[in-house]
């Protein structure tokens, strides 16, 4: 079943929140890498002026891509997720994620285009704080091939 | 924003490599970022189902890549500085079952806007002399 069209504009949550740990910073750190000490000691974070540790620049992946999911499997949509990849990625960031926060996001289809065989399905994620004030816009794109072999 | 650790963007040229290194990806790589992002695509830790979606086999994730990209801005910007990050994923990175593929990142400053003080870092990620990342743009927010 191809993607369909027609459910560009939908939307999905916001969905339960998302509480950012010092643990899960540390370990997305870890993960890609990143050495600033303050990813690490909320010392050295407090000492550059934040609350507490910062999030690196593409740890909000982790909550957008729990909200994007629901895109992917409303059936509706018609995304077959053997067939998919991952075409691109951005973040706006508000403002830093910090541990404490509680996120909370929310996802609307951008945008489905078709070209020779091929969906590319945008989704904007919206994460919000506990204040729903806004922390970071992710727009992330799938490319979903159409051939039925 | 931290101004604390903040680059001056006085200091800024167009042109200027401000950091670059070489990462080491092996699955454990691999799977240590798939517990922390909570990405469990199998194509990243699976070879018989990477190659069943015809992929040569394990990749790294498209997101991985673009997020040592990103360690490597961050940690010459300061961490939370860097307030936009976007990338094209053009290329995968194959993964061996055993050994590493070395992949290189280097962050050159690619435009200067004077007016907001903002700094847009053009990210490279290389693996074996060709690009996996297309468009990855850092924006650091000097004011």
């Amino acid at each position: 079943m191809p993607v369909n069209p027609e459910t560009q504009g939908r939307s999905y949550g916001p969905f339960e929140p998302y509480e950012v740990t010092r643990g899960a910073i540390r370990a997305f750190a870890d993960a890609v890498d990143a050495r600033s000490g303050a990813h690490f000691s909320p010392e050295v974070a407090r000492a550059e002026g934040y609350e507490d540790v910062v999030a690196p620049a593409t740890f909000a992946a982790i909550i957008a891509q729990k909200a994007e999911f629901h895109v992917v499997a409303d059936p509706e949509v018609g995304v077959d997720f053997s067939k998919v990849v991952h075409a691109d990625e951005r973040f706006t960031h508000h403002r830093p994620i910090v541990a404490g926060d509680v996120v909370r996001a929310s996802v609307i289809i951008e945008s489905i285009t078709q070209r020779a065989g091929i969906s590319m399905v945008t989704s904007r994620a919206e994460l919000t704080d506990a204040d729903g004030v806004p922390v970071t816009t992710v727009m992330s794109t799938l490319a979903v091939r159409e051939d039925q072999s | 924003m931290s101004e604390e650790t903040l680059p001056a963007f006085s200091s800024l040229n167009i042109g200027d490599q401000v950091a670059g290194r070489d990462v080491e990806v092996t699955r454990d790589t691999l799977v240590r970022y798939a517990a922390a992002s909570g990405d469990f695509n199998p194509i990243h830790y699976n070879d018989a189902f990477a190659q069943q979606v015809g992929l040569p086999g394990v990749i790294a994730h498209g997101m991985f890549t673009m997020g040592i990209g990103a360690s490597v801005v961050e940690e010459w910007a300061g961490a939370g500085n860097v307030v936009d990050y976007q990338a094209r994923f053009t290329r995968p990175v194959p993964v061996p079952a055993l050994g590493a593929a070395t992949v290189s990142v280097t962050a050159v400053v690619g435009a200067l806007d004077h007016e907001l003080q903002r700094a847009r870092i053009d990210v490279t990620v290389t693996f074996e002399g060709a690009k996996v990342l297309g468009k990855a743009q850092a924006i650091v927010d000097c004011a």
